[in-house]
Parts: C-alpha cells; sequence; structure tokens
C-alpha cells in the first residue's frame, strides 16, 4: 500500500477543512513565486520527467500537450481550459477535488497558466456539481483575496483570472472539443480534429485543455520532484491515481493508489471486498463505463495502469472501477450503459446517433431472451459500424462495452437467446421482405 | 439524444428581474469582449432559476436579445442539454440517478419511492404541485449509490425506507439536509478506512 506522506490529496476525506489556511497548513501555496521564477522549460521538463498522464481517460502525457502551445504569443491570447465536466457513469473523483482540494487545483491553474502563458483560465464544471461550484468559487474569491491569483498573482507577475463555467447536464461536453463549443456558447458538438485545439481552441486562440486531477497534482510534483513522482508506480504509468470504486462491495470509495495496483488490492483491502466474497464477483468495469469490462479470472492478477489494461483490451480510463458480482444480470447492466450512450450521444454523426439505439434496443432484448442467435453477431457488426466513424471518441466510447460483453460473455447471451430467425424456418412467404436470404438459404 | 419539447401553456413576457440582472451582467464580463454569446448557458440557467425552476420561450426571446444573438441559437442550447426543463417541474424537482453502478445498487426501489410518493409517471406534478422526478443519466456520486439530486442538492446512500422519508419531508414543503444518509463520512469506504488514519484520528 501507498505510504501516506506521498498520496498527494490528503484532505480527500475533508478531515482537514478545505479552506485557505487549512490548505496553505498542507503545504499549497507555500513557495509558488519560488517555482515558477525557475521558468516555463523547467516546469515543462519538470511535468515530461515526471512522466505524468493525463487523468481525465485518454492518458495523453501532460508535458508534452502543454509543450505543444505556441512558445510566442502573437495577436491571439492564449486560454487555459480545465475539464471538470466529470460524467463518466462510475468516477467521481473530481468532486472531491473541487470541495475538498480546491487550492490544490487553483495553484496548478496558476502554474499551468504560467507554463502556457495564458492568462485567463475557463474552469468546465458540470451543472449537476452546482454546490461543489459555489465551494470551489469561494476558494477562488480568496485566492483573489490573498493575491494568490489575479494581477501580479502570488507576486510573480504573472497575471492570471479564473473563471467558472457551469455546463448543463451534457456527458459529451466532457470531449475537449465539445467543451470549447459549449463555453462558446453553442450546442456541444465536438469539433473536427485537426486544427488541434492547441493551436484554434477557445474563439480560435491556442487553448489547452487538462483534467481536474491532472492539474491538481502538479503543484506538488513540481514541489517534490519529477524524480519522485516517476519513482511510483512503473515505467510511464507513474505517480498516484484517485481510484473510485463502487458497484457490488463492502465499502465503496475513493481512495488515492499507486499506479499498477493490483485491481484485487483495490477491491479487497480498499472496498472490503466483493458482496457475497471474492468467488462472487462477476466481472469488473476498470475505468469507467466507455471501458470493456473484465470478467473475473482475469481479475486475479490484474494490475491497474494505463499499459497492462491495454494490453487486456481494455483500458484505465478514469480508473471508476465498477464490481459488478453475480447477483446481477451481465446484459442488463450493459443494456443500461448503452441506453447512457443513447441518451447523451449529441446527434452529429450517424453512425452514433443511429448506431447507440440499435445497440441499446438489441442489449434490451438481448437481456430477456427475445433476440434471434443471429443477432448476436450483428450486434458485433454494429459495434464496429460506429468504431472509427465519428468525429469524437465517443463512438468508441459507446461501442467498447458492448464489444467487452461480446467478447466475455457471448456463451450467456447464446444461452439466453437460441431460437433461429423465421428467415431460416424456409416458410416461402411471398410478401416477405427478406426473400432474397430466403433462396440463399433453400 | 434526448427529446425535449417546450410546455403547451407559455407566459407573455419573460424580463429578468433586477437581481437576476446584476448576475447576468457579472457573468457577460467573465468573457472577451464580442464574444458575450458564451453566457448563454448561465443566463438560462438564471432564467430557470428565476422562474420556477422552467424556461419558458419568451425567457429564450429576452436573453437572445440581452446577448444580440438569434433566438434560434438559444433555442438550440435550450434543447440540447439537459438540465434545462422547457415545461414546469415543480418547486422540488427530484432526479433519480438509475445509470449502472445505482441500478446495480438498487436505484429502481429510489424510482419505486418516487412512483409512490410523487407521481405514478416521470416529468408529472405531485397532485399539490410541489413536486416532480424524474430518471436521470450519472450524476457523479457513484461510490455513494444509490442517490439521488433535488433541486442542487445530493441525497447520497439511499435505500427506500430513507427515498421515503425524504419524499414526504419535502412534500411538505421542507429542504431536508443532504449527504450521506448512512451516516458516513465524504467518500471515506465505510468501516474499513486504511489510509491516512492519523489524520482521521488527529
Amino acid at each position: 500500500m501507498l505510504n501516506d506522506k506521498d498520496r498527494i490529496f490528503q484532505n480527500l476525506y475533508n478531515d482537514l477543512g478545505s479552506d485557505i489556511i487549512s490548505a496553505q497548513k498542507r503545504g499549497d501555496w507555500v513557495n509558488t513565486k519560488e517555482i515558477i521564477s525557475k521558468g516555463r522549460d523547467w516546469i515543462i521538463n519538470e511535468v515530461k520527467e515526471s512522466q505524468l498522464r493525463g487523468r481525465g481517460g485518454a492518458g495523453f502525457p501532460t508535458g508534452l500537450k502543454w509543450s505543444f502551445a505556441p512558445k510566442e504569443v502573437g495577436s491571439r491570447p492564449h486560454y487555459l481550459v480545465i475539464n471538470a465536466d466529470e460524467s463518466e457513469p462510475g468516477t467521481c473523483k473530481d468532486r472531491d477535488i473541487l470541495r475538498f482540494e480546491p487550492h490544490k487545483l487553483i495553484e496548478g491553474c496558476l502554474i499551468a497558466s504560467y507554463a502556457v502563458q495564458a492568462h485567463v483560465c475557463y474552469i468546465y464544471i458540470r451543472g449537476e456539481y452546482f454546490v461543489d461550484g459555489q465551494k470551489l468559487q469561494a476558494a477562488i474569491d480568496d485566492a483573489y483575496e490573498k493575491k494568490l491569483i489575479g494581477k501580479n498573482a502570488s507576486g510573480t507577475g504573472w497575471d492570471l483570472d479564473i473563471y467558472i463555467h457551469y455546463g448543463a447536464g451534457a456527458y459529451i461536453c466532457g470531449e475537449e472539443t465539445a467543451l470549447l463549443e459549449s463555453i462558446e456558447g453553442n450546442k456541444g458538438q465536438p469539433r473536427l480534429k485537426p486544427p488541434f485545439p492547441a493551436l484554434i481552441g477557445l474563439y480560435g486562440c491556442p487553448t489547452i485543455i487538462n483534467n481536474v486531477e491532472t492539474i491538481a497534482v502538479v503543484p506538488t510534483i513540481l514541489r517534490r520532484g519529477g524524480k519522485w513522482f516517476a519513482s511510483l508506480g512503473r515505467e510511464k504509468n507513474t505517480g498516484t491515481k484517485i481510484f473510485c470504486i463502487s458497484g457490488n462491495v463492502n465499502s465503496p470509495c475513493n481512495v488515492e493508489e499507486e499506479m499498477n495496483i493490483p485491481l484485487k488490492e483495490l477491491i479487497e483491502v480498499h472496498a472490503g471486498g466483493v458482496v457475497g466474497g471474492w468467488d462472487n464477483l462477476q466481472a469488473v468495469i476498470p475505468g469507467g463505463s466507455s471501458m470493456p469490462l473484465i470478467p473475473k479470472e482475469k481479475c486475479e492478477t490484474l494490475t491497474m495502469d494505463f499499459d497492462s489494461l491495454v494490453a487486456e483490451k481494455s483500458g484505465l480510463g478514469t480508473a471508476g472501477v465498477v464490481v459488478i458480482n453475480k447477483d446481477q444480470d451481465i446484459i442488463k447492466c450493459m443494456a443500461r450503459i448503452a441506453r447512457f450512450y443513447k441518451h447523451e450521444s449529441c446527434g452529429q454523426c450517424t453512425p452514433c446517433r443511429e448506431g447507440s439505439g440499435w445497440m441499446w434496443r438489441m442489449l434490451e432484448r438481448m437481456a430477456k431472451g427475445e433476440a434471434s442467435k443471429d443477432e448476436i453477431e450483428m450486434l458485433g457488426d454494429v459495434t464496429k459500424q460506429i468504431e472509427g466513424h465519428t468525429i469524437c471518441a465517443f463512438g468508441e466510447g459507446s461501442s467498447w462495452p458492448v464489444q467487452g460483453l461480446l467478447r466475455h460473455f457471448k456463451d450467456e447471451i447464446k444461452k439466453r437467446n437460441k431460437f433461429d430467425p423465421i428467415i431460416k424456418e424456409n416458410k416461402n412467404i411471398p410478401y416477405l421482405v427478406d426473400q432474397h436470404l430466403l433462396d440463399k438459404n433453400a | 439524444m434526448s427529446l425535449k419539447r417546450p410546455a403547451k401553456e407559455q407566459p407573455e413576457n419573460f424580463e429578468f428581474n433586477s437581481s437576476s440582472l446584476d448576475m447576468a451582467n457579472k457573468i457577460i464580463a467573465k468573457y472577451p469582449k464580442g464574444k458575450q454569446q458564451s453566457a448563454v448557458m448561465a443566463l438560462l440557467y438564471i432564467a430557470q432559476r428565476q422562474n420556477k425552476n422552467w424556461i419558458p420561450l419568451a425567457a429564450m426571446k429576452y436573453i437572445a436579445k440581452i446577448l444580440d444573438m438569434p433566438y434560434i441559437k438559444v433555442y438550440e442550447v435550450a434543447t440540447f442539454y439537459s438540465m434545462y426543463n422547457l415545461s414546469p417541474v415543480g418547486k422540488f424537482f427530484v432526479q433519480v440517478c438509475t445509470t449502472t453502478p445505482c441500478m446495480i445498487r438498487g436505484a429502481n426501489k429510489l424510482v419505486e419511492a418516487c412512483k409512490e410518493k410523487i407521481s405514478e409517471n416521470e416529468y408529472e406534478l405531485s397532485p399539490d404541485k410541489s413536486c416532480s422526478w424524474m430518471e436521470v443519466e450519472c450524476l457523479g456520486a457513484c461510490v455513494n449509490a444509490p442517490m439521488m439530486q433535488i433541486n442542487d442538492e445530493y441525497y447520497e446512500d439511499l435505500n427506500k425506507e430513507k427515498t421515503l422519508e425524504i419524499l414526504d419531508k419535502i412534500l411538505k414543503g421542507d429542504t431536508p439536509k443532504p449527504g450521506s444518509y448512512r451516516g458516513r463520512v465524504n467518500n471515506e469506504p465505510e468501516n474499513n478506512r486504511k489510509t491516512l488514519m492519523e489524520l482521521k484520528n488527529a
């Protein structure tokens, strides 16, 4: 288990209070000026050395992303945008940072803004987190009052304004370009990339977009050194991560742990074990609903980091671990996730808009045993038609969980849905639309 | 995609009262000059608060005028995002999360409770017209599942009995205490904490 002193979010459970004085006692804002005076290149290099990867799902190296911002500020100002539109089912880590560790986030905003030369930072919070957003706003007001941000922030000579922008209940706005559209006051429909936001982003200006957790760990990395962060976890999957363990466990919780921690340890030690014992485990969704599930056999030895989960054809995503035990109907669980994606599709690309509904309806029928056995292959085909044929990664996000179900629980679906389609019975009905198929099968 | 329809009965006029107008001006100032359209989401939200939790078409026209943007663009935004209510929802608006992490911990029991206490169908006002409920997608409090949101506040770690109690309270016009209903502290593992113990006992 990770040593307590290596945990970045000391106030994850709000034992210490989230106000600015308690935060300063924990070490926030202590030597911000000194850190910033070391310069842009030092900051970006240190973040690169820490091998920090984005905590929002895709796992893109943060240092590299920052270095994409133009070196000179031209006629267009730079922006920093923080993505706090946390809506992935199974994930609730950013909410705790917003309400209990707001100063880590605000300090991170200052450092990151300096590194990418932005004077304005927008924090996009999902609308449902209104109360938590108010807490963050109070923390921002405190920071303004103490001159930690604003004009000549923390005495560094850098001006920074931080504004909160509330979303209004659209999952898709967690996609970075949809988020920019949303800030600009449009429907949250993703843009085609390239051009990437680092060059043409918010209001057509260079924009760096990072997840809340990514930004909130930066000040600690710079204080303790990139080497310290890189010494945790394993190569290319370094540092600590907040895991959210929900579903059928005895004590669901958020916990900050080292990357590459065994999944079994996460569930057995921190979450108090699976309801009904380890043998009652059916499957685990390792990284929020978009990631394919992993059956019990593989959970024994699985370690939780970006690369080892990719090797299992899944992904770490946001590290929202959803544990599903044998009392649950796995097809129904996935049908519910498919319904989520059907509801949240922005409607821009046809394969996703129509396909997400297809997948949902087919899975609902499969859960009830009302699908024909041909439809199982057809469902797989539908997921392949969506994946990779959409503007943003929502297409993958909605089809991967279904593919995961088909990969690991095909037998279960087949057991429940075995009847032959009418077409095979060769009834020779003249007005049947699929007449040509009848001939082939005759 | 979700389907949204504006209410049939619409008020003729809508205008911000002075406090809403103050708030609106503050929000518009957050964005660069000429980019006032960015404030449309926040302004719709203010309108919703002022108008008993729902947005009439007149408010969209009014906001379009303030922000100097076409009415249809405001309409587009209002119909795209799910948190804007385009028809009356009652003073207490109950949203029950039923996405998978909540579902596997018994969110359907919460739905049953809403059906018993408020109304048989979603979006339908209770007999005294003070409440309505709906199923929503993930509210982002998965480790506190099952949970629901009433207006701005989260009610977590619920079961059917607790939900019935909460609904009884709001039907009487009281606002129940938000947070966990199993007495747990925030997101810590219940009775099983293994980390940051020194801080807990300090």
